[in-house]
């Protein structure tokens, strides 16, 4: 056995029936909050908006929006999925079963992502029934909008791992991710902030992420796509070295 | 019979700085069923945790059917099972679902046919399609029981499987339990009941603050450190015990209407003639004779004493 095939989607599978048993936390509830940012923002503030490099707002703030809702929902997706276990004890099975931690980070990371990248796909088709939206380069959009879910499920499955309660599972999204997100360019460009604000931003890594995928539906960005794109398999190998290093110390999982 | 696990100078200490193995060797023998008895804390969790990879080990080796369980954990662990000693389920998963997540995990195809036999015979296919938490706790260990042998192990650990378990369910998991056995599957479990070492086992392993005192065949061990007492109900009660048997260690009781003699089933002479000629000779009349074995609880009670 060099690889468990059967434990990866067994985890996957596991992993995904929870989100068909709460259908409406799992999807609803995202579009619905997406729903909410397209009136309020696209309609109602939108319409005093000028467009930004020819650009109407609501169709502007489409990518900034998928972006915001699956980096949210993958860290929490992927820090909920493990963390659970670990507060049930359930864990107890996956430590004894023959996996190795590479076979438990595809299922769990994978599953994360999987539903995140849903729910950015239901939001893309809700959005067009609201703005008109042409993709210049939908391919790369939607690698890039799995990379961005695979990414962010990395960094959620970090966060699970390390958190003792659910007080850190909550607070982490809350203060951290949220925020960077917000202000890394989901609804405005990095061009409309004061200079300093500017370069404030350029040590937010999910501004390049969320450039990079705007460039892929109206060709203009914060920054060149090469540097996004860049950006992206180096957030992913961080959080891989990370993940790395905890199963290889076995740091709160393994007494 | 060749062993199928074996341990040697397994020493565990917690990040804390607590021992709780202290440099422990034991064989466990294929297609036995062996009792790890111990008072709390003991060790006998953190030494099942070891050998199913839930702990790391801070010194030693373990091997399972010859496979070094840190660098062939994989061939180690397929041939494991395990039911924890604490009840932990996801509440909101279905038995199925999570009994074929635990066949998955050690990476078995799924097998309807083997899961359905499995769940039948725990008396749990009537609720495969159940979410847990809708389960009694009888019900919840027997969910533990099936993902443990989802994957058809051929060596399952029981961790203190009877704790909270009424009389009849407690049957029928010794039933289970000599049933897997005649499969070939070999078990260890953990207990506080001697008695259920005593109905189930083949082998006993006492262990105290992290040490193995001894392993040994139940009947020899019952043999070897059994005391049995001979118990003469007397047909008129006594004041004091007679000269004559005084001397042989004979004691009064029950308000002198019961003599007691303890003898050692070890040694050869028990000394029952002395007693029953002694009782002759001062003429003392009594109505019933009859003995009783010290249970496994008292020589374990008297081990860990002992140290
Ligand atoms: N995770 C841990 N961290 C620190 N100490 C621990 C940990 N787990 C167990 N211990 C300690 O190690 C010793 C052995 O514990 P263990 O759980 O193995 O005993 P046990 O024989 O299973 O007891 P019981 O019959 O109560 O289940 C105890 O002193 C316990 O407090
Ligand atoms: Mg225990």
């Amino acid at each position: 056995m060099i690889l468990n095939f059967y434990a990866i989607k067994a985890i996957f599978k596991f992993e995904m029936s929870r989100t068909y048993r709460t259908p409406l936390q799992s999807f609803a509830s995202p579009v619905i909050a997406t729903v909410l940012y397209f009136v309020v923002f696209g309609s109602a503030i939108g319409n005093r908006m000028t467009p930004i490099d020819g650009i109407s707002y609501g169709a502007f703030i489409v990518p900034g929006l998928i972006m915001l809702t699956v980096m949210t929902q993958s860290v929490a997706n992927a820090s909920f999925g493990i963390y659970f276990p670990k507060f049930l004890g359930t864990i107890y099975e996956h430590l004894s079963a023959p996996i190795s931690s590479f076979e438990m980070v595809i299922g769990y990371v994978g599953a994360a992502a999987t539903k995140s990248a849903g729910v950015g796909c239901i939001i893309l088709a809700v959005s067009f029934l609201f703005v008109p939206l042409k993709i210049q380069h939908p391919l790369l959009m939607l690698a890039l909008l799995i990379a961005t879910a695979l990414c962010f499920s990395l960094l959620g499955f970090i966060l699970g791992l390390w958190a003792k309660d659910f007080e850190q599972l909550n607070l982490v999204p809350a203060l951290v991710i949220t925020p960077l997100v917000f202000l890394g360019g989901s609804f405005y460009s990095i061009a409309m902030l004061p200079s300093h604000w500017q370069t404030v931003s350029l040590f937010n890594p999910a501004m390049y992420v969320i450039s990079g995928f705007r460039w892929a539906f109206f060709g203009v960005s914060d920054v060149p796509i090469t540097i996004s794109l860049l950006s992206i398999v180096i957030l992913a190998i961080v959080f891989f070295a990370i993940i790395w290093r905890i199963f290889a110390t076995g740091y709160r999982l393994r007494q | 019979m060749s062993a199928i696990v074996k341990i040697q100078d397994l020493t565990k200490r917690y990040d804390d700085g607590k021992l709780a193995l202290n440099d422990l060797s034991v064989e466990f023998m294929r297609g036995e069923i062996i009792a790890l008895l111990g008072p709390n804390g003991a060790g006998k969790t953190s030494l099942i945790s070891i050998i199913c990879g839930l702990t790391t080990i801070s010194d030693g080796l373990v091997t399972v059917d010859g496979f070094d369980i840190q660098s062939n954990y994989r061939e180690a662990r397929s041939l494991v099972g395990l039911v924890p000693q604490e009840l932990m389920l996801e509440p909101f998963e279905t038995v199925m679902g999570t009994v074929s997540l635990s066949r998955g995990l050690f990476g078995q195809a799924q097998n309807h046919e083997y899961v359905e036999g499995l769940l039948s015979r725990l008396s749990l296919w009537e609720k495969r399609d159940s979410p847990i938490r809708e389960l009694s706790g009888g019900m919840k260990r027997r969910v533990l029981i099936a993902k443990a042998l989802s994957h058809e192990p051929k060596i399952l650990f029981l961790d203190e499987p009877t704790a909270g378990v009424d009389v009849d369910l407690r049957r029928d998991m010794w039933r289970l339990v000599k049933d897997l056995q005649a499969e070939g599957v070999t078990v260890i479990l953990t207990t506080h009941y001697i008695e259920e070492a005593e109905e189930i086992a083949d082998r006993i392993a006492v262990i105290n603050e992290g040490q193995i005192l001894l392993v040994e065949d139940k009947s020899i061990l019952m043999n070897r450190l059994g005391k049995k007492e001979l118990l003469i109900d007397l047909s008129e009660s006594l004041i004091e015990v007679p000269q004559g048997l005084a001397g042989l260690g004979v004691r009064l009781q029950n308000g002198g209407r019961q003599l007691s003699y303890s003898y050692d089933m070890a040694t050869e002479k028990s000394g029952i003639p002395e007693v029953l000629g002694a009782l002759k000779i001062e003429g003392i009349g009594f109505s019933d004779v009859h003995t009783e074995q010290s249970s496994l609880e008292d020589i374990f009670i008297e081990l860990v004493a002992e140290r």
